[in-house]
């Protein structure tokens, strides 16, 4: 089976400090994989990477094939890549349905069912439980709220791959639950997630594979439970 | 408004500026008139760029100068009709305003500004030292006899920036509601979300650049007409910056119609001080405007009466 996503041999420099070395990761299509490690260990770095929004120093990034090292990120956007972020970005001036809308119609255009956006956009709304919130400013959202905007949207980009960045972050138990329920019903839609996370108990439920990053290097690569048990997991980020 | 109403609106200004040049008698009227309008396209043409795409302008006095001395460059070589005048303009200033396009590249925020003034200065010394279009002592234009079936130059000149006032606003307001608009308001809104979200914002931040400075060179282009004599520092005057600055953040940026409701306001304000009192007190006058404004109200005219309306429903 060929990779939805590979990266090879990617480093990124920032001055002096290396963030990222030597990173190697396939990604099968279909797949959910968790992406796990300390603090400024690299995830964040690693999906600025593959989404684009920084590039690589070295090494290669190729999507279903096509090498994309050096295409913008609008450009992936609409070959199907697709992030949230960590900090949330709404587009704070527009409502929440426009929020959507934009993905849909530059993103997804040449991919999307030849809908009206706006129904579309009111689709995956219903689909994430905020149609209600459909005409609000994006800004006055909930926190809760406004992680689901956030996963809405990458949505809305009508993705093959997303990428999750600690889109459940500062959630309670039951909305944890909620978020990951909607992560399970895309995988399930065919769509290939990449989940970074803090919440240990959701990646273990989640993940098929967890890769564990630190300082910079894949240190562990395995099923969750094999992960967790790892020596080098457990001393630089699950604490033994 | 939606469907017909706009074009109806459109066409129903066009007729009152009709009747407006057959009614009134005192040239004043037509002068002050143009003046608004000038200010109002201006307005407009700012708030493309520093309303719905979040990039403050700080040179518009550049491209309206550059817009006027492309007119007198160009009629000092030949008897050029107006219309071309005006599209020559607009074509001069829309390149110039794609070079400030890829400035935003690399400068955003206060830096982009600062860059923008810099460029005004530049052009500024550039036509203060081009002795062709006069130099810094400036050049006089005469006038032309011809005025279609108006009864002076001055009535035609209103009625050509009334026609060049709405087409920016109906260009101002087909964007707003597009699919270029969402783009333009996510980048403003988030650059990095609006890449990511498949947006191509090098090139919506282009066209926006292009389109702000096609104005207001347009803007610019009848101006030495209209004033007879035209020297750097009045055609390059911060006066005309500040102007399509201020209007737009007294009417409110984020909709089509604040840098219109907003330029027709203070703009008659100035009008009318600059009658009645002084011409100096106009310049305080925006002054405590935007201050006012900033601090009380900062989505503007049109932003107050939205969040009424919403309240209403």
């Amino acid at each position: 089976m060929s990779a939805l996503l590979q990266v090879a041999g990617l480093a990124k420099r920032f001055g002096g400090f290396t963030a990222l070395e030597g990173i190697a990761l396939d990604v099968a299509p279909g797949e959910r994989l968790g992406l796990i490690g300390p603090n400024g260990s690299g995830k964040t770095t690693l999906i600025n990477c593959i989404s684009g929004a920084l590039y690589n120093d070295e090494g290669r990034i190729a999507f279903e094939g096509r090498d994309i090292t050096r295409l913008p990120p609008f450009q992936r956007a609409r070959l199907g890549i697709a992030r949230s972020f960590q900090i949330p970005k709404p587009f704070r001036s527009l409502t929440v349905l426009d929020n959507l809308r934009v993905p849909l119609e530059y993103a997804a255009r040449t991919r999307s069912a030849h809908r009206r956006a706006e129904d579309e956009a009111m689709r995956v709304l219903e689909s994430m439980g905020l149609a209600a919130r459909a005409h609000q400013d994006s800004a006055g959202l909930t926190q809760v709220d406004m992680r689901k905007l956030e996963l809405a949207r990458a949505m809305a980009a009508h993705p093959r791959l997303l990428i999750s960045d600690e889109a459940m972050a500062g959630l309670s138990g039951a909305e944890v639950d909620e978020v990951l329920e909607i992560l399970f019903k895309l995988n399930a839609a065919g769509i290939t997630i990449i989940m970074i996370e803090h919440i240990m108990q959701a990646v273990m439920r989640f993940s098929q594979r967890v890769v564990c990053l630190d300082a910079g290097r894949i240190i562990c690569e395995g099923t969750p439970e094999q992960t967790v048990a790892n020596a080098d997991v457990q001393r630089a980020y699950l604490g033994a | 408004m939606r469907g017909w109403g706009f074009p109806a609106a459109c066409a129903a200004v066009v007729v009152a500026g009709l009747a407006f040049t057959e009614l009134a008698d005192n040239p004043y009227y037509f002068n002050a008139a143009y003046v608004i309008l000038q200010a109002l396209i201006m307005a407009v043409a700012w708030n493309i760029l520093g309303g719905f795409t979040g990039y403050v302008n700080f040179g518009s006095a550049a491209f309206f100068a550059v817009g006027a001395y492309t007119s007198i460059a160009l009629l000092k070589a030949a008897a050029v009709p107006l219309p071309l005048l005006i599209l020559a303009a607009a074509l001069v200033c829309g390149l110039i305003g794609l070079g400030v396009g890829y400035l935003t590249l690399r400068l955003k925020g206060v830096y982009f500004a600062i860059a923008t003034l810099a460029m005004g200065i530049v052009l500024e010394t550039l036509i203060n030292n081009w002795s062709y279009v006069g130099g810094a002592k400036g050049t006089a234009i005469l006038t032309p006899d011809k005025h279609l079936w108006f009864d002076s130059y001055s009535e035609m000149l209103f009625m050509v920036m009334l026609l060049l006032a709405l087409g920016s606003v109906a260009v101002s307001r087909t964007l707003s509601s597009s699919r270029l608009g969402r783009g333009l308001a996510a980048i403003r809104d988030d650059e990095v979300a609006a890449e990511c979200s498949g947006v191509p914002t090098l090139r919506l931040k282009l066209v926006s650049t292009t389109v702000m400075g096609a104005m207001m060179g347009a803007a610019g282009a009848p101006y030495p007409y209209f004033v007879s004599y035209v020297d750097p520092l009045s055609a390059f005057n911060l006066f005309i910056a500040v102007n399509s600055i201020a209007m737009p953040m007294i009417g409110g940026t984020a909709h089509w119609a604040g840098p219109v409701v907003g330029a027709l306001l203070v703009g008659s304000a100035q009008e009318v001080i600059t009658v009645t009192i002084s011409s100096e007190l106009n310049v305080l006058l925006v002054g405590i405007m935007l201050v006012l404004f900033i601090t009380l109200a900062p989505q503007g005219i049109v932003g107050l009466v939205r969040k009424h309306w919403k309240k209403r429903a």
